[in-house]
């Protein structure tokens, strides 16, 4: 009667990493960091080539991903998500809410955003980001162990004229990780907000294209130091807002 | 019956029949109040299986509408093999029973499901209609297509289709289910944090729960098909040290029932790990890993049925089956739930009932009294 042979796709071989944004920038990089250090890494990102391309990347190192082209944004998209990445990975032990937008580009002022913009980045930096830990969590309660990492940024925190939209959403994002932290105490469930600081992507040419890319730091290291940091052995305490810096691509 | 045709407004607000077996009680409570039912020291094990998106639509390579319900995985051949219960054409609104039979397929034919194929691998000398079905490719076109092809298996009874995330638990991880494992719908974090809190410990397996029902009398009895289960080395330890200290282990739903008395029959005793059960479980059964469990509102006409005659008399279970058709228990995926547990926490509620009644719909102590038979 016993069977031991394992389903099709999950051998458990290492945990399960799950990215959002991962086709470029930092959740590529992050991708990367994480396959490197033995996580089996799912990438999610709207467009097809640059996720295949990621995921590419991440195959030929040696490491293991799989790319899911979806919008995080979506409701009724969620449930797939999650769906496919335990299928192939396992539930995840780690989520990183790492897709954002950053509303209207060129930026604006507040008086000039429109309603269904301020919307549409509610949707994707903060709506979404709570559907996908909200269907991830509870796994990771009845385990006893996981990390939640939402990527946020100084706009959170600093009031930068023109950042409004993006800014307000990161803001609620980080105060929803706060209280996410405090219900899950004693769970074994950590929920942490990471400050990437300025990086050389394309979000950052998109709100900034004037800006010198020598001073910017490449998000592959920043990458590095957040892997480092979440499997080190000083873990930042769950519900902490972590800054991660690099050094410029220059220096 | 009385069918539930839509999901409650709160998960864990639903009329809850507790089966006192030691007492040889009914009480009717609310599922909001199970954290004060168990008793510190009592184990909760839920079966963590997510629910897949198990029925596709499709036509086979003459054109005819079929419609595919995944059951378990073909386990015998390998990775990309299921198990499937075929349909002819029409859609989740009809009674399974009314529904023309699928067309008639050879080993070798082809389905098609949107960008989905699928390829007849066997036929199961059970019925023509139980095939095994191979996806080829690789598990990230297999998964990709059965999560943008698929749907939720639905019920002919309900008002609208289910989503998937409304065939979840709160606490689903592995996609191993081909059909919801209900009655863990109960549960909400709420309720879960509040029974540890209480001392009471939660563990998990995770058990392919396939199809309870196909309208196909040769198969339906034929049903539950052998399926995987894996018990983690942790909810072996939590059972053992609850049953040291004289704790119950109580079982949500019956698929944890089959995991946990099936791997002990299969290998002596209960072992952490991966296998296929094809126990089946009635009235003559004695459960030895199990003391309770926690279930859907099931009638004797339904074959979950025999799993709740494991754990409580058959008499006091028709007491019971009268009691919620009399009060309008909802029954099926979406319904109320009941609690068979031997020593159930509900003295001080027991006054209660003599009193005010039972709820909404309540009756006067003396004819709750009257309805509850000797076990």
């Amino acid at each position: 009667m016993e069977n031991t042979r394992n389903t099709p796709t999950e051998t458990r071989r290492g945990p399960g990493a799950l990215i959002t944004g991962g086709s470029r920038g930092l959740g590529r990089a992050l991708g990367l960091a994480l396959a490197r250090a033995g996580y089996r890494v799912v990438l999610v990102a709207r467009e097809r080539a640059p996720l295949d391309e990621a995921v590419a990347k991440i195959r030929a190192a040696g490491g293991e991903a799989h790319g899911i082209a979806a919008d995080v944004a979506e409701r009724d998209g969620i449930a797939a998500i999650v769906g496919r990445t335990a299928a192939l990975v396992g539930p995840p032990e780690v989520l990183i809410n790492n897709a954002s937008t950053l509303g209207p580009t060129p930026l604006r002022l507040l008086l000039d955003t429109d309603c269904e913009e301020l919307s549409r980045t509610l949707e994707v930096n903060l709506v979404g980001p709570f559907r996908l830990i909200k269907a991830l969590a509870g796994p990771m309660v009845l385990r006893g162990s996981g990390t939640i990492v939402n990527i946020t940024s100084d706009a959170a925190v600093e009031a930068y004229p023109r950042w409004g939209a993006y800014g307000a959403s990161k803001a609620a994002l980080e105060q929803l990780g706060r209280i996410w932290a405090a219900e899950l105490e004693g769970t074994g469930v950590r929920v942490l907000a990471i400050d990437p600081g300025e990086m050389d992507t394309r979000m950052h040419a998109d709100a900034m294209p004037e800006a010198d890319r020598t001073t910017l730091a490449a998000p592959e290291q920043v990458a590095e130091r957040i892997v480092a940091l979440l499997t080190g052995p000083d873990a930042p305490e769950p519900g902490t807002r972590v800054a991660v810096r690099a050094n410029a691509r220059s220096s | 019956m009385n069918a539930a045709r839509t999901y409650p407004a709160r998960r864990d607000d639903v009329r809850l029949l507790v089966v006192d077996t030691a007492a040889g009680q009914l009480y009717e409570r609310r599922t909001t109040a199970l954290p004060d039912l168990l008793s510190p020291g009592d184990l909760l094990v839920v079966n963590d299986a997510a629910t897949v998106p198990a029925s596709l639509l499709g036509r086979d390579d003459a054109g005819a509408d079929v419609e595919a319900r995944l059951i378990a995985e073909d386990t015998e051949r390998g990775p990309g093999h299921f198990w499937a219960v075929l349909f002819g054409a029409g859609d989740w609104r009809q009674r399974t029973e009314d529904r023309p039979p699928p067309p008639v397929l050879a080993t070798g034919d082809r389905l098609r499901f949107g960008l989905l194929t699928a390829e007849v691998a066997a036929r199961s000398p059970l019925s023509a209609r139980l095939v095994s079905l191979r996806f080829p490719g690789s598990a990230d076109d297999l998964w990709g297509g059965l999560y943008q092809q698929g749907r939720p298996v639905q019920y002919s009874y309900l008002a609208h289709p289910l989503p998937l995330w409304a065939v979840q638990t709160v606490y689903a991880g592995r996609p191993w289910a081909f059909e919801m494992p209900s009655a863990g719908r109960p549960l909400s974090w709420e309720a879960l944090l509040a029974l540890r809190r209480n001392g009471v410990r939660w563990a998990a397996l995770t058990h392919a729960a396939g199809l309870s029902s196909t309208g196909d009398p040769r198969l339906d009895a034929a049903l539950p098909l052998p399926e995987r289960f894996d018990i983690p080395a942790a909810t072996v330890d939590a059972i053992a040290d609850t049953h040291r200290q004289g704790g119950r282990v109580i079982a949500v739903g019956t698929t944890v029932v089959r995991a946990l008395e099936g791997s002990r029959i299969a290998k002596g005793a209960l072992q952490a790990g991966a296998g296929v059960t094809d126990l089946r479980i009635g009235s003559g059964f004695t459960p030895r890993v199990a003391d309770g469990i926690l279930s859907g509102i099931h009638t004797s006409a339904e074959s979950h049925f025999g799993v709740l005659a494991a754990f409580a008399p058959v008499g006091l279970l028709h007491t019971a089956e009268q009691y919620t058709e009399a009060h309008h228990f909802k029954t099926h995926e979406l319904g109320d739930a009941m609690l068979i547990l031997p020593g159930a926490r509900c003295y001080s509620a027991l006054d209660e009932t003599r009193g005010t009644g039972l709820g909404p719909r309540s009756v006067p102590g003396a004819r709750v009294r009257e309805l509850v038979g000797a076990p």
